[in-house]
């Protein structure tokens, strides 16, 4: 690079490798006049060299500058790849306070209709669905049972088991201290019965199932297998979320008991070996505390989890945007809301059945 | 004589038991468009992937500019990378980026050029391809045929020693499609390139091809200039441009 008489005079490679180090070398330049642009001894330019003349030329817009002595490729290369032509981007207007909060309600509004509209369908469709097998695939309750119910089996014991071990050993220390040895049963079986053996359960389910129903359904809308069952005159509520729904209300009452009993196993493990208490008289108590308002409303709340579960996860899985990514994020989410749901359900349940005025 | 640019020698490639390549030799020249024509299932995709070692071949050889690369080391290979643009048959935006971000992947990751001049650069290639209002939409919210041309846009950002086309064209419309030939023409021209292209548009191989090789059953059947391979008297060649020809 040179500068002579007005003229700045720009040598051999204008290129991508090239460019960095000419922009540097530009700056000693700053503030002179440079009327003229000689590109005669160019002898090779790419599309970061003509971005670097356009910069030079809105750069020193002042001077008017000029590129001359162009030969045949830089001209052609300049005419390419010039982005003199080209219109200004705008940028997007920043909508004010009011307006995002508009969006939002609005927004929130129609989630909320379309989710309406789905726990309709649904709730409709699984009970056509238990008496008229028609638009589902043969055996697909049952598979899917295997997947929700059978599958999630060993996780759902192994942790309930623990559960039950480590809330009965955080007790029995306090427990003993006071000579309440026998109330860890009282505890163990209240605790699991009504909120650990469902909770669990549910949390388990939110993360296993509900995290699959979401992807599943995403990226079946994303490929437009959606689409394709649509056009077979299939509806793909009854094709893909009744099955799911149907199994994991058949199962979820399953797994809660499961839970619930290896819970209260582990409490006695602790009771035995700790609190020095037999296994008749452990049984006895939880058994004498035990009420079957207790029972039924821990195995009626669970139905709700997991109806919540499959709702959601379908919910988000229907209103995924975009491809690999957007399923993603509707999976993330639809765990996220199904864990937050079913702790509100279940703070609702206890206000309504457990809060005495 | 002129030294190929890309040259395969006694390429083997296998899925399982299957081979999709036999024994394929071929030479590919600076500054040409070469197009790689074959029926469907023929291994025209196989034969690039192996090329650019996205798949590994059994045995045999390819050299890129000179250098064997079917051993050589991930680095050396990067830098060889940098210096081809590879068009995917579908594209391949990454979908959580705008368009904009997805040209500039290249240009931030590979050049030490300034914000302005790479936006500069983007601009004018999205420009190039016929998108100059879609830079801040997300490769979902593209038709099929956008999302073709951005991923070119992409492709040409650095402007590459040699761009791979799998089938530029297909799920174009004939007009975008002739102006894509137009580009790729101009760039071969401007820029030097060496241009690879899987295609089976005759009209767009009659626009643009300096040298065809055919493939049949994982084979080179032919190998040569396009009026070379429009006199030749292989039969599948020939029905090829015959067919072509509309009846």
């Amino acid at each position: 690079m040179k500068y002579e008489n007005h003229i700045l005079f720009l040598e051999e490679e204008l290129t991508k490798f090239t460019v960095p180090d000419l922009l540097h070398e530009l700056s000693q330049y700053k503030g002179k006049k440079i009327s003229t642009i000689d590109l005669s001894e160019v002898s090779s330019i790419d599309s970061a060299g003509v971005a670097f003349l356009d910069e030079l030329v809105l750069n020193l817009h002042k001077f008017k500058p000029q590129l001359a002595n162009m030969n045949e490729i830089v001209e052609s290369a300049v005419s390419t790849f010039t982005s003199l032509s080209l219109k200004k981007p705008v940028p997007s207007r920043k909508d004010n306070f009011f307006i995002l909060i508009g969006e939002g309600l609005l927004r929130w509004r129609d989630s909320t209709r379309d989710a309406i509209y789905l726990i309709a369908d649904i709730f409709y469709w699984s009970f056509v669905g238990l008496f008229n097998r028609k638009g589902q695939r043969q055996g697909s309750i049952i598979q899917q049972s295997l997947i929700i119910g059978v599958d999630a089996v060993g996780i759902i014991a192994l942790l309930s088991f623990i559960l039950g071990l480590i809330l009965a050993l955080q007790s029995a220390a306090q427990l003993r201290q006071f000579g309440a040895n026998i109330f860890v049963a009282d505890l163990m079986a209240i605790s699991m019965v009504t909120e650990m053996g469902p909770i669990l359960t549910a949390i388990i389910l939110a993360g296993r199932s509900g995290s699959s129903i979401a992807s599943e359904i995403a990226t079946m809308k994303v490929t437009e297998e959606i689409d394709a069952l649509r056009m077979m005159a299939i509806n793909p509520i009854r094709y893909i979320v009744v099955p799911k729904f149907l199994a994991i209300t058949i199962c979820i009452p399953l797994l809660v008991t499961m839970s619930t009993l290896v819970g209260i196993l582990g409490g006695l493990i602790v009771a035995v070996t700790y609190l020095d208490l037999s296994a008749v008289v452990f049984f006895n108590r939880v058994f004498e505390i035990l009420t079957m308002r207790d029972a039924l409303i821990g195995l009626g709340k669970s139905f709700f989890f997991a109806w919540v579960i499959v709702i959601i996860g379908s919910y988000y899985g229907f209103n995924v945007k975009g491809g690999a990514e957007g399923v993603g994020k509707v999976t993330t989410q639809a765990v996220v809301a199904s864990i937050f749901w079913v702790i509100i359900l279940d703070a609702l349940n206890s206000l309504i059945f457990y809060f005495k005025t | 004589m002129i030294e190929p640019i890309i040259s395969v020698k006694d390429l083997v490639a296998k899925y399982g038991e299957q081979t999709v390549l036999d024994n394929v030799s071929l030479d590919i020249y600076p500054e040409e468009i070469t197009v790689i024509l074959g029926g469907s299932g023929c291994g025209k995709t196989t034969l690039i992937k192996n090329i650019l070692r996205l798949f590994e071949p059994v045995s045999g050889s390819v050299k890129i500019l000179n250098k064997e690369v079917t051993r050589m080391d991930e680095l050396e290979f990067n830098s060889i990378l940098s210096k081809i643009g590879m068009l995917f048959q579908n594209g391949a935006l990454l979908n959580s980026l705008t368009i904009f971000d997805n040209v500039s992947i290249p240009l931030v990751q590979h050049t030490k050029l300034t914000p302005t001049i790479i936006a500069k650069m983007i601009r004018v290639k999205l420009k190039l391809v016929n998108l100059a209002k879609v830079e801040n939409l997300l490769p979902s919210e593209l038709s099929g045929g956008m999302k073709k041309r951005a991923a070119l846009a992409r492709a040409i950002a650095l402007d590459p020693d040699i761009l791979i086309c799998d089938e530029p064209s297909a799920g174009l419309d004939p007009l975008t499609s002739a102006s894509l030939d137009e580009l790729i023409l101009k760039l071969k021209n401007l820029l030097k390139m060496t241009i690879v292209i899987v295609t089976h548009e005759l009209a767009s191989i009659h626009r643009i091809a300096d040298r065809i090789i055919f493939l049949d059953e994982g084979k080179v059947l032919f190998s040569g200039t396009l009026q070379q391979a429009k006199k030749s008297v292989i039969p599948e060649v020939e029905t090829f441009f015959r067919v072509g020809k509309f009846g």
